[in-house]
């Protein structure tokens, strides 16, 4: 059964996704110490992915496909005539910077689907980035976080604009999606609800 | 104070749903410990040494007199029947269990109180002068900010996971109280030329590790800005902090590394796209959140009161009392008093059930039913009438909350330590307790006069101590605890931090290693100078060189 949660006219439900996530072929990672311990955050801007990963990578030549950020900028002439079929996204990693995207993809909104990949739900990184995909971009199509996607970040991630949650396999999605509703008035303006509560209700001593 | 309304408490109600099930999934091994941690951290809940501690947020360290009562029945019905009052102005628990969180979490919401962001990687309390609302020096009462900021950061989803801790600290006063040079935001408001509200907005102050103090990025901010200006500011820092390395995660070390210059580049380029967002403060919701502070119906007094002089003059343990736990009022007739939690030989913050029954019967009785935390770890009966202060006197003297030793060298601020904290390297409370009895003489306190000595177990710096004048810090050496001593630090706007005197002492050197930096005062001082103004004048080495003088002589005695 499909762990994808999706949130279309603010009902939340269980979704089969269409589409396909390419991944970069796999890298030799060094393992890197600070402090005595396993640096388990990549620094934000830090560059992760090789020339020949991008040069790698298999693209299936049907269906849709959600390519690596690197991969969209590197090979763009290659995916230009599928873009505009619509049937190419992407996703970055939370310490990827948006810059680039922005530089390469004019109009954002030339793609279906954003995917913010989370490789350690302690990320906070991952609500940066989709509120400045949303506001700062104007990024209006399916925004979808995927990696390690755990219920109890779902309430902050649909705040933060995000519209899709891939749960993690081993986790319950058809449970999770309670979540999303942890609170039902927030105090502060965010992207799903862009007025704060004192301008929301009339509030009174 | 600021009264809860319908959306206020259904927020820290859903809190409680919400934890009670995130709990019962961690009891049913649905959560790991590591996904577990921080929504129990962001909950101010502790895996202890000896049990969870659970820390619980008293926001700018204000409570009700019906607060306190409720915290003192839940120590008494969780817990060991006290209660441990920290430097962020918070209460904290040391024996609760984890399966009555959500438990204790239900009773506090009943009192329109909650543990929520009191620790974990996220916005924690909002703190401020104790003697807001009341100070003579005071230009703006910042509580009502203080109030609409915490609403502002709970469960804001943005930065709901930051790189590491965050906290912010209001002040408005001339006199700083609130040690907001050392909060990683610090706002001071006051007066701009058009008579209107403005803030003086300083980033990159803390202490921990790498102790540094604060940068002004911005000399005037309106208020209508502060949260959209806040926000641009974590927005950075959520971004660029360092989460590779925790020692090197607090924005202090982003500001550092990109210099302020460059750090207020990327805030302005950011706030340029949030300002006039609708996190805007407004007039309306400013005035809404203000009328709670509105001032109490203080009675016309004149300034002095004859009964209050008469036991003054007749009574030297009251008037040795009232020399150092009053402080001065905006109104005539009305002081505040501090009831002090540092009686000697007891581990300093600390209140039982029945202190914290007494101290509520006396803010009922005698300060609209109010009363402050103060990031010294003491109570604030904030609005006393000169004509009641001897019979408040007797009463906290009857209780143990009367030691006249407020601002003197036997009140300690003290963080929990070795003998409760995991992460603390050393014990901290014994110490504070064996100089506490090594200066047990009262008029020779008084003779050594204003000066603030602070213990931390860690270099997490609970306890302060790098700006206390005499900053004791506990390190671990070889398995062994071992203390560093600073002198020269220092709270307010002069604000400091203090140098490592050298090579660090045994826990039973520790009475002897203060007993010395004292003699050196006392023999150097000028008249009307306070410790930290002569360390200022001649400096470390004369400390230094007294000190180590006899450690250098104990070393070469060889053993007959």
């Amino acid at each position: 059964m499909s762990n994808l949660i999706q949130i279309t006219n603010g009902k939340a439900h269980i979704s089969n996704d269409d589409w396909t996530l390419v991944k970069l072929p796999a890298s030799q990672v060094e393992v890197r110490k600070q402090a005595g311990k396993i640096v388990l955050f990549k620094l934000t801007g830090e560059k992760t992915v090789s020339d020949e990963q991008v040069a790698n990578t298999v693209i299936p030549s049907n269906g849709k496909v959600i390519v690596p950020l690197s991969v969209l900028i590197a090979r763009k002439a290659e995916l230009q005539a599928r873009i505009d079929k619509n049937e190419v996204g992407v996703w970055l990693d939370t310490h990827e910077v948006l810059l680039p995207l922005i530089e390469n993809q004019a109009d954002l909104n030339r793609l279906p689907i954003i995917v913010v990949h989370v490789e350690r739900f302690a990320d906070g990184r991952i609500f940066s980035i989709g509120n400045l995909l949303r506001t700062r971009y104007g990024f209006k199509n399916e925004l979808r976080a995927v990696g390690d996607v755990l219920r109890d970040q779902l309430f902050f991630l649909k705040r933060s604009g995000f519209s899709s949650f891939a749960i993690r396999a081993d986790r319950n999605a058809v449970e999770a999606i309670a979540s999303l509703n942890d609170f039902t008035a927030p105090y502060q303006g965010a992207v799903d609800e862009a007025q704060p509560a004192f301008r929301r209700y009339n509030r009174i001593a | 104070m600021y009264k809860y309304d319908e959306i206020d408490q259904k927020i820290v109600d859903e809190r409680v749903t919400q934890y009670r099930d995130q709990t019962r999934r961690y009891l049913a091994g649905e959560l790991s410990e590591d996904e577990f941690r921080p929504l129990r951290l962001q909950n101010g809940l502790y895996i202890q040494r000896h049990a969870p501690m659970l820390r619980i947020a008293v926001p700018y360290g204000l409570l009700s007199s019906k607060q306190l009562r409720k915290l003192g029945d839940i120590a008494s019905k969780y817990d060991k029947a006290y209660g441990h009052f920290s430097t962020r102005q918070n209460m904290q628990l040391n024996w609760p269990k984890l399966e009555d969180v959500p438990d204790i979490l239900a009773d506090l919401a009943t009192v329109q109180m909650h543990a929520i962001q009191t620790s974990g990687n996220c916005i924690r309390n909002i703190t401020t002068d104790q003697f807001a609302g009341v100070a003579p020096d005071e230009i703006v009462d910042p509580r009502a900010m203080a109030e609409v900021i915490r609403q502002w950061s709970t469960f804001h989803p943005e930065f709901a996971l930051l790189p590491r801790k965050f906290k912010i600290a209001v002040s408005g006063t001339k006199e700083d109280r609130a040690v907001v040079q050392a909060h990683d935001i610090g706002m001071e408001f006051y007066l701009d030329t058009n008579n209107k509200i403005a803030i003086k907005v300083w980033v990159g102050g803390g202490l921990g590790r790498t102790p540094i103090l604060g940068t002004v990025i911005r000399e005037h901010l309106e208020w209508q800005h502060a949260l959209t200006y806040c926000e641009a500011i974590v927005r950075v820092y959520n971004l660029h902090g360092r989460r590779d390395n925790a020692y090197k995660a607090r924005i202090k070390i982003l500001v550092k590394a990109l210099g302020i210059d460059e750090f207020k580049r990327q805030v302005e380029e950011e706030w340029s796209h949030l300002k006039d967002a609708p996190n805007t403060i407004t007039e309306a919701e400013l005035a809404r959140v203000a009328k709670h502070f509105e001032p109490m119906p203080y009675e016309v007094l004149p300034q002095h009161d004859a009964s209050f002089d008469t036991a003054i003059a007749s009574n030297p343990a009251f008037a040795a009392w009232a020399k150092r736990s009053l402080h001065a009022h905006k109104i005539a007739g009305y002081r505040s008093v501090t009831l002090s939690l540092k009686p000697h030989g007891h581990a300093p913050g600390d209140a039982t059930t029945e202190q914290m029954h007494i101290v509520a019967d006396l803010a009922d009785q005698y300060s609209f039913g109010e009363l402050r935390v103060s990031h010294e770890q003491n109570l604030i009966l904030a609005d006393v009438k000169l004509s009641d202060l001897y019979a408040v006197w007797q009463k906290a003297r009857a209780h143990g909350l009367a030691s006249p030793n407020i601002g003197l060298l036997s009140d300690i601020i003290c963080c929990p330590g070795g003998d409760f904290c995991s992460l603390a390297n050393a014990k901290s409370i014994p110490i504070a307790m064996a100089i506490q009895m090594q200066f047990d003489n009262l008029d020779y306190l008084h003779d050594i006069g204003e000066i603030d000595l602070n213990i931390s177990g860690c270099m997490n710096a609970c306890g302060h101590h790098h700006v206390g004048h005499i900053g004791i810090l506990g390190i671990d050496k070889d398995g062994s605890e071992w203390y560093q001593v600073t002198i020269g630090g220092s709270q307010g706007n002069n604000a400091s931090i203090g140098s490592v005197i050298g090579p660090s002492f045994s826990a039973d050197e520790m009475p002897n290693v203060v007993q010395k930096l004292i003699d050196v005062y006392i023999k150097e001082r000028n008249a009307e100078e306070r410790f930290i103004d002569t360390v200022r004048r001649i400096g470390v080495t004369p400390f230094k060189t007294h000190v180590y003088a006899d450690k250098t002589v104990a070393k070469n005695e060889v053993p007959a």
